[in-house]
């Protein structure tokens, strides 16, 4: 990943961009197709992140609290509920995880991949 | 009589033999790496980020060899032959974690940092307070890790090599054995990280994570096969012999415990657990330790491939634990684990015993299996004592020596000479208060390492990459507001004084009444955070909108 842009480190301010830098990144910023990136984005892990959070806190508050129901046993078999909740976390987090791959290659790698090029000249 | 005592000795004399034999292959394999590293470690790009080069799947099985710990290893496997259900309940919360790193952090991090945690929150704020603020919580974080690590390593060297009170090993006594594995272990992982860098240390991690699935597929499969690959009748013999009947099956044993006739107390054990769950939850993508393995790759395509290895490599030894958990309650039995430990973290190494002289045949099968779940229990605290070392010493070369101290006006060779000086000192410091404390109960410092970071580091990363108002001052209070408050929390929780299993169990200054602070340290850090920012004036609308264009395209990326 070689960047033309400039050869600024994160961590020297004194080197600060010159101004037609930042100007660029503030008009990329301002630009739709970044707005259009930043909602691609932000429309899928804020709502997906509350999503998973919420279930696992269910998950954890049915086990503090309905105890009755999580004992339950299914298919008369020494398997219960609270079993099955609990893989059922695991095989969320793996479909999610898959899940945000698949929506990350398809809608955000191509626009961001385009708006970098268009920024650094192609040459990162 | 006599000679099943004998008997016993024998096997337990090979045992510790093989183990030993094998704990030794495994350091000489690593160090020979290590070395091999260090030739390949030229610039600090090498030494704090291993060149950038690592794939998806090596980083992935790196995460995995850093993360995975002896305290989910022996830990979660004992928790769950003693405590059944509530053990596997614990479990979960260090893999859906995983989801905030992958969705909010990993990528965006890559794109916009360079080598450590605070060149993000640092990007666009006043270097000099912010990077002081992160260096502090990095290395607060790291340490009480750290000493839960070696302090855990040392109590566990009696237990794996089979040192009971008034026999010894090469001449030591348990009590000298314990000392001399803490400084081993010390001295391993300064060598691992001043020699072999991010390199060698990723190396490191990535053979443990390798030995680490191994041993637990052998196991899993090993208990699975002794069932006939029914878990319902594995369950079922687990809550026979745990001793606790159908119980053992059911969540309470452990968390969220009903106190009978004490409904506040009762009260408090539910909140604790919830608590707990979130500070894992969240305390995961804050975990410098961790943070500094998503630069090890050259895109934030590749951190985003390496959070999807990890999450399947995580994933899928939590589900073997949950085997050897249930299998070391069915095969082991409830009474013969606590008597080894009560803590329960012997319960995978019993279970390995008793596999082996049922699959492989013998005292002699006993003792090989067993060798080899020691060794593999023992080469995965190295792995992650190296990383925790280094994440510390990374910060405080490239964040305070170089950014505080001289201003960025320093060079590389200088401030990666800095960082492995660091490695020495910060590992000097930890062999020494490990040894302090290596008769106190810290088993709490893990799950404080986590809250810690959910409470300061979390909150100061989320802020910085999406909200374009948050500034320095609100760096500063989310970092010191939320590591303040998980730490004065659990000073005064009865983890720290006033309750028999306590650090302190003789001294009582407790009020705060949950072991686990997340559930108020948090919201309090996501407060101080917002306070913090909307006090200061300072708001730099231009280097947000690089920040934030680098962190979404990776123009710019390092």
């Amino acid at each position: 990943m070689k960047v033309v842009i400039h050869k600024m480190s994160t961590d020297t301010p004194a080197s600060a961009p010159s101004d037609s830098v930042s100007e660029r990144y503030l008009a990329v910023q301002r630009s739709d197709e970044f707005a259009g990136l930043r909602r691609a984005l932000r429309g899928f892990v804020f709502p997906m992140t509350i999503a998973f959070f919420l279930w696992y806190a269910l998950y954890v508050i049915l086990s503090a609290y309905a105890r009755g129901f999580m004992s339950a046993r299914l298919f008369d078999s020494n398997i219960n509920v609270a079993l099955v909740f609990g893989l059922l976390q695991f095989v969320s987090t793996f479909l999610i995880a898959w899940y945000y791959s698949r929506y990350a290659d398809r809608k955000i790698d191509p626009v961001a991949d385009k708006i970098r090029d268009e920024l650094t000249g192609g040459d990162s | 009589m006599t000679t099943t005592i004998l008997a016993a000795e024998a096997g337990n004399t090979t045992a510790r033999n093989l183990t030993i034999v094998l704990f030794l292959a495994f350091v000489a394999a690593t160090l020979a790496i290590t070395i091999w590293a260090s030739r390949q470690t030229k610039t600090a790009t090498d030494f704090y980020a291993g060149g950038r080069s690592f794939s998806g799947f090596q980083n992935g099985m790196a995460i995995g060899g850093d993360y995975m710990s002896a305290a989910s290893f022996l830990g979660i496997a004992g928790l769950i032959a003693l405590y059944g259900y509530d053990g596997f309940l614990y479990s979960i919360g260090f893999l859906v974690a995983w989801l905030v790193a992958l969705l909010l952090v990993a990528e965006l991090l890559r794109n916009s940092g360079r080598y450590t945690m605070a060149d993000v929150l640092a990007f666009r704020m006043r270097q000099r307070p912010v990077r002081t603020a992160a260096a502090v919580s990095t290395i607060t974080v790291s340490i009480f890790y750290l000493l839960a690590q070696m302090v855990g390593a040392g109590a566990l060297v009696a237990l794996l090599l089979g040192i009971r009170p008034g026999t010894t090993f090469l001449g030591m006594d348990a009590e000298t054995a314990k000392v001399a594995t803490i400084i081993m272990v010390g001295a391993l992982m300064i060598i691992y990280v001043t020699v072999g860098g991010m390199k060698g240390t990723t190396y490191v991690q990535i053979v443990k994570a390798f030995l680490l699935m191994g041993g637990a597929l052998l196991m899993t499969l090993l208990v699975l096969a002794k069932y006939k690959f029914n878990l319902s009748s594995l369950l079922g013999d687990a809550a026979a012999s745990s001793g606790q009947g159908t119980a053992f099956l059911e969540p309470g044993l452990r968390y969220g415990v009903e106190v009978a006739g004490n409904a506040t107390q009762t009260f408090y054990n539910k909140v604790d657990l919830f608590s707990l769950g979130i500070a894992l939850v969240l305390g995961t993508a804050g975990l410098p330790h961790i943070l500094i393995r998503f630069y090890t790759v050259p895109t934030a395509r590749a951190a985003r491939k390496s959070v999807l290895w990890a999450i399947g490599i995580i994933g899928t030894f939590y589900l073997f634990t949950l085997a050897l958990g249930f299998g070391a309650a069915a095969l082991v039995g409830g009474d013969a684990i606590r008597e080894q430990d009560k803590a329960g973290n012997t319960a995978a190494p019993q279970l390995a015993e008793a596999l082996g002289i049922d699959f492989l045949g013998g005292d002699l099968g006993g003792a090989a299996l067993l060798a080899i779940i020691a060794a593999v229990a023992f080469a995965t605290i190295l792995a992650v004592v190296a990383g925790l070392t280094l994440a510390s010493s990374s910060s405080l070369a490239h964040d305070f020596y170089a950014n505080v101290i001289k201003r960025g006006e320093t060079s590389e060779r200088q401030e990666v000479n800095v960082a492995r000086i660091s490695a020495l000192v910060i590992g000097a410091v930890s062999i020494v208060l490990s040894i302090f404390a290596q008769n106190l109960n810290v088993a709490f410092l893990v799950a404080l390492a986590f809250a810690v970071a959910a409470s300061g580091n979390l909150p100061a990363i989320l802020y910085s990459l999406f909200w374009k108002r948050f500034n320095t001052s609100g760096a500063m209070w989310a970092i010191y507001g939320g590591l303040l408050a998980a730490v004065v929390l659990v000073f005064f929780s009865p983890v720290v004084s006033g309750a028999p299993t306590a650090m302190f169990a003789d001294h009582d200054w407790q009020w705060f009444p949950l072991s686990n602070p997340g559930i108020l340290s948090i919201p309090i850090g996501f407060l101080c955070g917002w306070i913090g920012t909307v006090i200061s004036k300072e708001s730099d609308e231009e280097k947000y909108a690089e920040l934030e264009v680098r962190s979404l395209t990776g123009a710019g990326a390092h």
